[in-house]
């Protein structure tokens, strides 16, 4: 259990049900077939590193479902983001979208979602871990990024700097995202699109699907409508973030950050990054809709969010 | 204008570019030489000109995916820039492997029982000998279509049509590391212990993944393998191991 701390940091005290080191994500190692990774609401990572004054890909804490205890080691500030997990620092009840000075010996907990399903938490000046192929992010089916390949385990030591924020940074609710089980897809038809019939496409972009119970970083299973295609496979082709495949069974797998890199099912489009962010806060049950757009609607809306978010400043709180 | 090659859309940051008619389905070497050909125009071009636009490339069968920045350039400009550069690969200018490099890689293989439990069952299905077997998955020399599926997972064809054998009906939990497989046409080394519905032949002692090693693979997407039959001395001194579960 507790190794000589060569480091000091974080002591993860509890992993919780999934949480992995993560940056924002692994590139040019397509060919090896590594995947991407990285946060899957790359929004709310963001604004938890942000909240830390840290540059926008600095490695952090991406929690799933909750249950993550922490131990400080040294004097540090830490924001978390996301979904709405209870979080407590040494016991007191703290809100998200804010960053805390932190001292060593605190207790830093958080909870279970009841909205929302990923929460970010992010340390000023970052976590040092060492990167695999120019990234820190942990993909576990390849066993690669993060501490041995995997999600954070009791007894592991985040290593940090001792820093302090001079001051403590939030943002306001109005700018914060809500997570309802309500979502809808912008999507780009591509890939396949001319093997759906019209019909086809009518029906996938009218009917309600839901998040079935295999639902994770690779991709989210839904069920509704089942959407024929023309044909039954394809050479196995590069599969983009997004990418909403049809396999024979008709029900729609949207393919997330650790999808594998190429596959063989007829594609009918893919998921804009910004909705992608919002689909992976659903839980099993979500509702959504597809919608579509053109490719000019998609850079529309990208660069919207971005300067959105560029322009939102933060308040000082504390 | 382009006659074979068609550049669609992927996603809001990818383009696809095929080299053959989509929907044809069939695996084929000359339209796996064009990839080939045209990752390395693009991979060239990213050094320079495309750097700051062109963020990833996945090489396949039959397609590119080219993944871009969407903060330097739009789908516009990067079809664009693609259309030029590649506009010799699809006037068939240039004949297939002239110029461009192709590695020929040997990878050594313990053909046996013990290795490959499911060689004796290709033998039976096929009326093949063991021996036949072995003979015709090394006599063949294979091209790198893609590399997905794993970290390092390179699928290997043409294998010879007489000992084609289709994917086991239940899927293993576990092959061993180094397992050499056929599924189909098509063969292939597991580059790490994972879960795979390959007919297995017999083990391979060369790492295809080494994330510490440069390069991390032996093979690229294009290049050529051959399998040589080794014995279980010689299997076992350049670092192979046995006893890996089949479960």
């Amino acid at each position: 259990m507790s190794k000589p701390a060569l480091t000091s940091g974080l002591l993860v005290k509890h992993g919780g049900m999934l949480s992995l080191i993560q940056d924002t994500g692994r590139f040019g190692a397509f060919n090896i077939g590594l995947t991407n990774g990285g946060p899957v609401d790359l929004l709310a990572f963001q604004w938890a590193n942000r909240l830390c004054n840290n540059k926008l890909n600095t490695t952090a804490i991406e929690i799933s479902i909750g249950g993550l205890a922490l131990i400080a080691q040294v004097d540090t500030s830490l924001a978390v983001t996301g979904a709405n997990m209870p979080l407590t620092i040494n016991g007191q009840i703290k809100a998200l979208w804010r960053s805390y000075q932190i001292k060593a010996g605190d207790v830093i907990e958080l909870g279970f979602a009841s909205q929302g399903l990923r929460c970010y938490l992010a340390v000023a000046n970052g976590f040092s871990i060492a990167p695999s192929f120019g990234s820190t992010a942990t993909v576990c089916r390849e066993g690669i990024g993060g501490i041995r390949g995997g999600k954070l385990l009791a007894g592991d030591v985040l290593a940090c700097a001792r820093t302090n924020l001079k001051n403590n940074l939030s943002l306001a609710d109005k700018f914060t995202p809500k997570y309802t089980g309500e979502v809808t897809l912008h999507t780009v038809p591509s890939y396949q699109q001319q093997h759906f019939s019209l019909h086809q496409q009518r029906l996938f972009f009218s009917n309600e699907y839901t998040v079935s119970k295999s639902f994770d970083r690779m991709g989210y299973r839904l069920e509704g409508q089942a959407i024929a295609c023309d044909i039954e496979g394809i050479l196995s082709e590069g599969i983009c973030h997004g990418a909403v495949q049809i396999p024979a069974d008709g029900q729609p797998i949207v393919l997330l950050n650790d999808r594998q890199t190429i596959g063989g099912y007829p594609k009918i489009g893919a998921v804009s990054s910004i909705d992608t962010a919002k689909l992976g806060q659903l839980n099993q049950g979500g509702k959504v809709r597809f919608e579509p757009i053109s490719m000019e609607q998609a850079h529309n809306l990208y660069h919207l969010s971005l300067s959105r978010f560029n322009r939102t400043e933060l308040v000082i709180c504390d | 204008m382009s006659t074979n090659l068609h550049i669609n859309i992927a996603g809001e940051n990818a383009l696809i570019i095929y080299f053959c008619e989509q929907g044809s389905g069939q695996v084929n070497a000359n339209v796996s030489a064009k990839v080939q050909q045209a990752e390395q125009l693009i991979r060239k071009a990213m050094t320079y000109e495309l750097a700051q636009d062109i963020i990833d490339l996945v090489p396949s069968y039959a397609s590119i995916m080219v993944m871009f920045n969407m903060m330097s350039t739009d789908h516009h400009q990067v079809r664009n820039k693609l259309r030029t550069l590649l506009q010799n690969i699809d006037n068939d200018l240039t004949a297939p492997d002239a110029a461009y490099a192709t590695n020929i890689v040997e990878l050594p293989v313990y053909y046996s029982d013990e290795s490959g439990p499911d060689l004796s069952v290709i033998a039976q299905r096929t009326q093949l000998s063991i021996e036949q077997v072995i003979e015709l998955h090394q006599g063949q020399e294979y091209r790198v279509y893609a590399i997905g599926f794993a970290p390092g997972f390179a699928y290997l064809g043409e294998v010879d049509e007489r000992i084609a054998t289709p994917r086991l009906s239940t899927p293993r939990m576990k092959v061993p590391k180094g397992a050499v497989a056929i599924a189909d046409r098509q063969t292939a080394v597991y580059p790490s212990v994972s879960p795979g519905g390959w007919n297995i032949i017999g083990l391979c002692p060369i790492d295809m993944f080494d994330a510490k090693a440069s390069p991390t693979m032996p093979v690229n997407v294009g290049d050529k393998v051959k399998f040589k039959a080794i014995s279980k001395e010689k299997f076992l001194s350049l670092g192979g191991t046995l006893g890996g579960s089949y479960e």
